[in-house]
């Protein structure tokens, strides 16, 4: 990173942290729902953006992670703060499992498999032998965590929705380190060898199979956190929140921020977060239809997504 | 000298006058001298869709009112959200409407997952959360839930209508039950069991439950008839009851049928089973329908078709949703009626809580709203009906499930 980097890296951070203190608690709230959204597609984008393998059913791992934490705080009482790492391990381990067999499915077909993943969740959360611990449809309500009493005391009182961002904000940005730091250096380019020519890669010495189901296992770990971090903003779990629209939606989400960029994952966010509601607010009765037309404006527009738009712009004016 | 004293005394009269005047003008957020705003989220697109034209005729209702001058002088200002059917959403959406909007209440929120979302913050909130659009049980829970409110009759309620008229007709009866396996066809269950009593439990000879995964429910039909009942509830949501209808008949089971209010309808149950087969169907309704004959000339759905034809010319008067939100909104210019100046959210409460056989023409004919400040289920009167092949045919008097 240049020292410019750098700077405009601290002055973005200084700004996030004002935020919630010039924002009412309702946008603030949303403004944690969209670091949310980023996390959970800067997961997809390691695995589609940047291992070139399609998922139409990330929205699971998203449900699995959100009832992880739900079920520890219900029925084991554990601090919100827990459930996090507990989610994303737990995700980690199905997302490594199912990528095993999955790799045996290339493109299209592996979208497929993903698909009956995302389809069968909602179903199988109301599934009538799990129900003493999911609720069944009923789903699980759980409390709002309130800021730690170390901020009064030092004269800054915040509020659930104020330290919820806060404490929202530290995971994705320990996620987006994480994730900076994974692909920049051998991983990233064997994973990015393996989307581009998967012959070559295997060639040169790669393990394709290792590396493929890996990206599966971190990408759905990315998804398990925000579905923790998720369920603890909304305070609520139920299979109806999970459905297949979801997977779509963050594909959606990746492919407008820019596919194979970390700051696209912020972008997309933005977009999934606002967007629908933009677009409720110009008309009720096809409020997907305007949704339809602001998506095919945003490919039209930016055909590498906001991200690559963003880079283009950039390099257009060092050029110049 | 008079004159002055006059006016002295005029003005001080007035001076005394003014705060009492005020005084009784008492606003929480939302309301004012000309406006009462009202939030509301329903499922516009997605899954539940069907539902979002109650939203829609709530709507048109409330712009009925406002072009006839508003409820004491005030329009309302209904700010409705699509939430898709999704509860995440639903909570998003709430908190924009109470947080942002700041709506005096919110009413006839739809779905009971999208309710149960929002039921904790509503109450810590203490924004009323009125008239939800659901039948589950627990929203009529006063002492836990102050600010959360029902509507409709709740399942139990109904359920326990059927268990009574098997009682009166039938007591030797052997009663097969098929219910979906979540906590809407176990609410029904309850009720039904409850009010056989437990000495009569043993009249269920057979139960079976689906998922709403399986792809039909033919193999639970066989099992109930095995067990010999001559009798059937059905709890079951449209596209299973009537595969069950359509099943228990093609086997050649002829058991006396009760089916649940939420699959009553013709065109969406009894026409996909058969009308033939479906002939004898005995079920609940607390609204008039539309398309039945027996109200062709009655004042209300007259007035009902001159709405529908001036402000929602598009919509379908045989669906029942749409009769649904015409009733329900004014159910809701009740309460503002009753408010009077006093638009406290504690005063909508109050007044939401102290209906007295408050009568809506739509309704069945001796079927009123009655709230307590211990009973938050504002309808609890249904009637029986009986399918004849047809169309309904009520019979019997209108019960209350708590009488």
């Amino acid at each position: 990173m240049t020292k410019k980097q750098l700077l405009i890296g601290a002055i973005l951070l200084l700004a996030a942290c004002l935020l919630p203190f010039v924002l009412s608690n309702y946008r603030t709230f949303q403004a944690a729902l969209v670091l949310v959204y980023a996390i959970a597609l800067l997961g997809l984008n390691i695995l589609t953006g940047y291992n070139g393998q399609i998922s139409l059913g990330h929205g699971a791992f998203y449900a699995i992670g959100a009832y992880v934490a739900a079920i520890l705080m219900d029925q084991a009482g554990a601090p919100y703060w827990a459930t996090v790492p507990a989610a994303g391990a737990a995700c980690l381990l199905v997302g490594f499992l199912f990528g095993l067999p999955a790799l045996r499915l290339e493109g299209l077909y592996l979208a497929l498999a993903t698909f009956a993943l995302g389809v069968s969740m909602p179903q199988l959360l109301k599934y009538h032998h799990l129900e003493k611990w999911t609720g069944g449809v009923q789903g699980i309500v759980i409390a709002k965590p309130e800021a730690p009493a170390f901020f009064p005391k030092i004269g800054l009182p915040l509020n659930p929705d104020q330290w919820l961002y806060f404490f929202t904000l530290a995971v994705a940005l320990a996620m987006f380190l994480l994730a900076h730091n994974l692909l920049r250096g051998r991983v990233g380019r064997a994973l990015v060898a393996i989307r581009d020519q998967h012959t070559a890669a295997e060639v040169m010495g790669i393990n394709t199979a290792l590396y493929k189901s890996l990206a599966f296992g971190v990408s759905a770990m990315y998804m398990g956190i925000a579905g923790a971090l998720g369920a603890i903003a909304v305070q609520f779990v139920a299979p109806d929140s999970f459905n297949v629209f979801l997977s779509i939606t963050f594909l959606v989400g990746i492919v407008v921020g820019g596919l194979a960029s970390l700051s696209g994952a912020l972008y997309g966010a933005l977009f999934i977060q606002f967007v629908p509601n933009i677009a409720d607010e110009i008309s009720r009765a096809a409020p997907w239809a305007i949704f339809g037309i602001f998506l095919i404006a945003f490919v039209y527009v930016m055909p590498t997504g906001v991200a690559g738009a963003v880079r283009m712009i950039l390099a257009r004016r060092k050029s110049t | 000298m008079k004159r002055r004293q006059l006016c002295i005394a005029a003005l001080l009269a007035a001076a005394l006058a003014s705060p009492a005047a005020l005084a009784q003008k008492k606003y929480d957020p939302g309301a004012s001298d000309t406006e009462i705003k009202v939030g509301n989220t329903n499922p516009y697109s997605g899954p539940a869709s069907a539902y979002g034209v109650i939203g829609k005729s709530i709507a048109a209702y409330i712009r009925m009112v406002n072009e006839k001058g508003g409820v004491n002088g005030r329009k309302i200002n209904w700010v409705s959200y699509d939430d898709g059917y999704s509860p995440p959403k639903t909570v998003e959406m709430a908190r924009k409407l109470v947080e942002q909007d700041e709506v005096l209440f919110l009413y006839q929120t739809l779905g009971t997952p999208s309710n149960t979302a929002i039921h904790k913050y509503m109450n810590m909130k203490k924004v009323p959360q009125l008239h939800v659009a659901t039948g589950a049980t627990k929203w009529n829970d006063p002492k836990d839930f102050r600010w959360t409110m029902g509507w409709q009759p709740n399942y139990q309620d109904e359920a326990k209508v059927y268990a009574k008229h098997i009682l009166q007709t039938r007591p030797n009866a052997k009663i097969a039950v098929l219910y979906q396996n979540d906590d809407y066809g176990k609410d029904y269950l309850k009720g039904f069991e409850d009010g056989l009593g437990k000495q009569n439990l043993k009249m269920i000879v057979a139960k079976a439950s689906y998922e709403v995964a399986e792809p039909t429910v033919d193999s639970q039909i066989l099992q109930l008839k095995a067990s010999g009942a001559d009798t059937f509830f059905n709890i079951a949501t449209p596209k299973f009851a009537a595969q069950a209808i359509r099943a228990a008949y093609d086997s050649g089971w002829k058991p006396v049928q009760y089916v649940n209010n939420v699959s009553a309808s013709i065109g969406a149950v009894l026409t996909p089973a058969g009308l033939e087969k479906s002939k004898g169907v005995i079920t609940t309704a607390y609204l008039k329908d539309p398309v039945d004959k027996t109200w062709a000339n009655d004042q209300a759905i007259k007035d009902f078709d001159a709405f529908m034809a001036k402000y929602m010319p598009d919509g379908n008067r045989a669906d029942i949703n749409y009769i649904y939100g015409y009733t329900v909104a004014q159910a809701l210019v009740q309460v503002l009626k009753q408010c009077g100046d006093n638009l406290t959210r504690d005063n909508v409460m109050k007044q939401a809580a102290s209906m007295k056989d408050f009568r809506i023409a739509t309704l069945l004919p001796g079927i009123t709203v009655t709230t307590s400040d211990v009973d938050y289920a504002p309808l609890q009167a249904v009637q029986l009906e009986r399918f004849d092949g047809t169309q309904y045919e009520l019979f019997g008097q209108v019960i209350r499930s708590d009488k």
